[in-house]
C-alpha cells in the first residue's frame, strides 16, 4: 500500500485540557467589569474615557514594542488589555489623558516587555506603573482633590486620606454597606467592594487566580488592622475600613494575584498574601503614604522568588 | 478529549473507563504481510535470520549471533525483508517483514519443550514468551542484578482509553489464574500482589488472591504510584520498581503465560482499543505485526494529511509516521486524531500559573524545572529541581495554559543527560 499522507508526529500527551492564556485574560477582564460599570455610573463619561484610553493605549504600546523588537505580535493573548483595564480601574476619573498614556507605557514596556514579556515580569506591571505615577504626580492621586467637582448622593471623601489627616473620627461616618456599594471616593474601579468581591470569587472558582493569595491577603489586612485598632482605637481605625477602602479589594483579587509575580506553592502563597496585607496596613498606619497596598505588593513581589523556595519535597527524592 | 471543567479550582479528573464501557471484540483477518519489531538495533553482519526463509506460526526466530533476542512469528510465510527501523529518540529497531502464505502451519517447538502447566520453568518462559501479547517482563525474573521478591499483577489499564487488561480480566480469568500459578512455581516468588480497579473486584475474587484496589483516576495506575499508594514503597528518583525488587506484569501478560502453557502454543494475537476520530472506541484483536492500515480498512477509517496516529494511550503513547506501522505485543491502543483535534503546542513561555505544580503527582516544581530545561541546564534541573523524580504521566503538559511541551522537555532532558553520561563513561573507561 502506498503511503501518501503525511501525519503529524509529535510527542505525548496527545490531549490538552483546552485552557488558554487568552481565555484566562478575557475572564479576568470579565470579572473586572462590574466594578468598572459602577465607576462609570458614578463618574460618567470621563471614567469611560480613562478606562478606554487605558486599555487601548496598553494594547498599542505592546503592539509597537513587538514591532520594533521584531517579536511576534502578542496583543491577542489579552495580557496588555488586562493590564490597561486594571490600570484604568486604579485611576481617578479625572486623570488627564497624558497620565494614562504614560502609565500604560510604564506598565507594558517597563513593567513587562523589557523583562521578556508575559510570564517574565518580576513585578506586577500595573503596580509598577501606579507606584511610579503616584510618586511623580502626587496631586492627581489625591482622590479628594481630583474628584472635588463630583456631587453624588454620598460624601465624596477618600476614606484613607481622611483617616490619615483627620484621624479615626473622620471615617466613623462610613458604614460597611456604603463602602461595599462604592459610596466613597477613589479609583474608577476600585471602590465598588461588592463588585470586586464577586469578580474575585468568580476568578477563584474558575481557577484563574489562587484563592490562597487573596484570602491570606485579606486576613493579613484584617488581623494587622485589628491589632493596631486594639492597641489604640483612638489613633487607628478598625479593620472594616482597611478592608473595604482604598486599593485593598482590587489588590486582593486583581493585583497581588498576578501570575508571574506571585508564588505558586501553598505555604509561600500564604506568606506572600499575609505579608502583603501586613505591610499594606503598616504603611497606611505608620507610613507617610495614604494607601500602602501598592508598595506592599511591590515589596512582596520582590521576595516572591525566595518564598517559592519553600516547597514540598518531591516524591522519590534521594537525600 | 476531556476538557478543563468550568470550575477550574478543582484538579482535573481523568477517569479510567469502567468495565461496563468495554466495547465488544472484533477480529481482524490475517493480513497479507506482517512486520515484527525487535528491540535489537539492526546489525546486518550478525544476522541469523535470512531473507526468503520460511517461518511457521508461533515459531521463535532468533535474530543475531551471540544474542538471545528473538521475535515470535505470528503467521506462516516467508521472510520478505529485514531492515532497520528508527523510533522515538533515534532508537533503532530491527524490522522483520513476513509475507503470509496461504496455508497456516503451527510450529511445535514450544509444545515439545514446555509440556503442561505443571512443568513450566523459568527458562521456558524466558526463551519463548518475551514476545507474547502484553510483553511479559521475562528477563527481569532471571536478572541477577535485580532480585525480584514481589510481583505486581496489574489488572487495571495504566493509560486512559485503554481497555486491554479489563477485557482480559473479563473474558479470560482462567488464563490469569493459570498464569499466576505458573509464575509462582517458576519464579519461586510467593509475594504476588494483584492490583485492580473497583469495578474488577468481583471478577477477580475468583482467583483467590488478595486484591488491592487502585483509584480510578489517572495516573493512579502507573507503576510508581501503585508502589507508593498500595505497596507503601517509594521508588527512589531515577529508579524503577524492579530496582527495588518489584516486578510489574500486566494481566494480559499473565494471561498470555497461562494460555501458552495450557494450549502448548505461544499466543500471537494482540487485543487493543481502536479509537476513531469521533472518539468511538472498538476493541480489536489482530495478529501481532498487522499493519495499522489493515485495521483502518476493516473499520472504514480514512486518514487525511496532517492527521495523527497514536500507538498507546493519549497520555503516554507515541505517534507514528506511517499508516503501515505494525501492532506490537505492547500496543494497547491505536488512536486516530483528526487534524482539527490536535492540540496546539505553542512557543509561549511559562506564565507561572502553577497549574502544573498542583497537578504533579510527585510534587515536582514543574514551573522552575521547565525554565531550566528550556535553557538547556539539564544538570541543574536534575540536581535542584527533581528531574529524575518525574514518573512521566504527562499531566503537566495536559494542563499547561501556555501549551508548552513540558513532558517532551523532560523526556529529552533525560535522554540528553543519559547520552552525555554514557559518553563520559566510555571516555573514562
Amino acid at each position: 500500500m502506498v503511503d501518501n499522507n503525511r501525519f503529524v508526529v509529535s510527542h505525548a500527551p496527545f490531549w490538552h485540557d483546552g485552557s488558554r492564556i487568552s481565555t484566562r485574560n478575557y475572564n479576568i477582564a470579565l470579572a473586572a467589569l462590574p466594578a468598572i460599570l459602577l465607576g462609570i455610573i458614578y463618574y460618567g463619561m470621563p471614567a469611560v474615557g480613562v478606562v478606554s484610553l487605558s486599555i487601548s493605549s496598553a494594547i498599542i504600546w505592546e503592539f509597537v514594542f513587538c514591532r520594533i523588537t521584531k517579536h511576534s505580535i502578542t496583543i491577542g493573548d489579552g495580557s496588555a488589555a488586562v493590564i490597561g483595564m486594571i490600570f484604568g480601574m486604579l485611576l481617578p476619573a479625572t486623570a488627564p489623558w497624558w497620565l494614562v498614556i504614560i502609565g500604560t507605557f510604564v506598565a507594558v514596556i517597563i513593567g513587562k516587555q523589557i523583562y521578556g514579556g508575559i510570564g517574565a515580569n518580576p513585578f506586577n506591571p500595573v503596580v509598577v506603573a501606579i507606584a511610579i505615577l503616584m510618586i511623580s504626580w502626587k496631586d492627581i492621586f489625591d482622590f479628594n482633590e481630583a474628584l472635588i467637582n463630583y456631587d453624588l448622593d454620598f460624601a465624596m471623601v477618600y476614606p484613607l486620606a481622611a483617616l490619615k489627616h483627620f484621624g479615626v473620627s473622620a471615617v466613623d461616618s462610613f458604614s460597611m454597606g456604603d463602602l461595599l456599594m462604592g459610596k466613597q471616593s477613589g479609583g474608577i474601579g476600585s471602590t465598588f467592594g461588592l463588585g470586586l468581591i464577586a469578580g474575585g470569587i468568580y476568578l477563584i472558582i474558575r481557577g484563574i487566580i489562587r484563592w490562597e493569595i487573596s484570602i491570606s491577603f485579606l486576613a493579613g489586612v484584617f488581623i494587622t488592622a485589628l491589632i493596631f485598632n486594639l492597641t489604640d482605637p483612638a489613633r487607628y481605625a478598625g479593620p472594616v475600613v482597611h478592608l473595604f477602602a482604598g486599593y485593598t479589594l482590587i489588590g486582593a483579587f486583581f493585583l497581588a494575584t498576578e501570575d508571574s509575580s506571585s508564588p505558586v506553592n501553598f505555604i509561600p502563597m500564604l506568606i506572600y498574601g499575609a505579608g502583603t496585607g501586613f505591610l499594606a496596613v503598616l504603611i497606611r498606619n505608620i507610613g507617610v503614604y495614604v494607601d500602602g497596598v501598592i508598595f506592599a505588593i511591590l515589596i512582596m513581589n520582590l521576595v516572591n522568588p525566595l518564598l517559592d523556595k519553600i516547597r514540598p519535597k518531591a516524591i522519590g527524592k534521594v537525600a | 478529549m476531556i476538557k478543563r471543567s468550568f470550575i477550574g479550582l478543582l484538579k482535573p479528573r481523568l477517569e479510567y473507563g469502567s468495565v461496563a464501557e468495554t466495547p465488544s471484540l472484533k477480529q481482524i483477518p490475517t493480513p497479507k504481510e506482517i512486520t515484527l519489531l525487535s528491540n535489537c538495533p539492526f546489525d546486518k553482519k550478525n544476522l541469523l535470520l535470512k531473507k526468503k526463509e520460511t517461518v511457521k506460526t508461533g515459531q521463535k526466530l532468533l535474530l543475531y549471533k551471540e544474542s538471545d533476542e528473538y521475535v515470535v512469528s505470528s503467521v506462516t510465510g516467508q521472510v520478505s525483508s529485514i531492515s532497520s527501523y528508527t523510533g522515538d529518540f533515534g532508537r533503532s529497531y530491527t524490522a522483520i517483514a513476513i509475507e503470509v502464505a496461504d496455508d497456516e502451519e503451527i510450529d511445535d517447538e514450544f509444545k515439545s519443550v514446555a509440556g503442561g502447566s505443571k512443568d513450566a520453568s523459568l527458562e521456558t518462559i524466558k526463551n519463548f514468551l518475551a514476545f507474547a501479547p502484553g510483553n511479559p517482563p521475562v528477563k527481569l525474573f532471571s536478572d541477577k542484578d535485580k532480585s525480584i521478591d514481589t510481583i505486581v499483577v496489574c489488572c487495571a489499564d495504566s493509560d486512559l482509553l485503554i481497555t486491554t487488561n479489563r477485557h482480559v480480566v473479563k473474558s479470560d480469568i482462567d488464563a490469569i489464574k493459570n498464569g499466576i500459578n505458573i509464575l509462582k512455581t517458576a519464579t519461586k516468588v510467593n509475594d504476588i500482589i494483584m492490583v485492580a480497579s473497583q469495578s474488577q473486584m468481583h471478577e477477580l475474587s475468583t482467583t483467590g488472591e488478595k486484591i488491592n484496589q487502585v483509584n480510578d483516576t489517572y495516573p493512579s495506575a502507573l507503576p510508581h504510584l501503585i508502589m507508593k499508594d498500595i505497596l507503601g514503597k517509594v521508588v527512589p528518583a531515577g529508579k524503577n520498581p524492579e530496582d527495588i525488587g518489584v516486578c510489574f506484569i500486566s494481566a494480559e501478560a499473565v494471561a498470555s503465560i497461562g494460555n501458552a502453557f495450557n494450549s502448548g502454543q505461544i499466543p500471537i494475537t494482540k487485543t487493543f482499543t481502536l479509537v476513531n476520530k469521533d472518539g468511538s472506541k472498538s476493541l480489536v484483536s489482530a495478529r501481532i505485526g498487522t499493519p495499522a492500515s489493515d485495521i483502518f480498512k476493516a473499520f472504514n477509517i480514512t486518514l487525511n494529511e496532517n492527521d495523527r496516529i497514536i500507538f498507546g494511550g493519549p497520555m503516554k503513547g507515541s505517534s507514528v509516521y506511517s499508516e503501515d506501522h505494525p501492532v506490537q505485543p505492547d500496543t494497547d491502543a491505536i488512536i486516530v486524531q483528526d487534524k482539527d483535534d490536535i492540540p496546539v503546542i505553542s512557543d509561549y513561555p511559562c506564565i507561572n500559573c502553577g497549574d502544573c505544580i498542583r497537578v504533579c503527582p510527585v510534587n515536582i516544581q514543574v514551573g522552575m524545572l521547565v525554565r531550566l530545561l528550556e535553557g538547556g541546564y539539564y544538570e541543574e534541573a536534575a540536581d535542584q529541581y527533581d528531574l529524575y523524580s518525574c514518573i512521566e504521566c504527562g499531566l503537566c503538559s495536559y494542563v499547561c495554559v501556555s501549551g508548552m511541551p513540558i513532558f517532551q522537555y523532560i523526556r529529552s532532558a533525560k535522554y540528553e543527560l543519559d547520552r552525555s553520561n554514557t559518553a563520559e563513561a566510555t571516555n573514562n573507561g
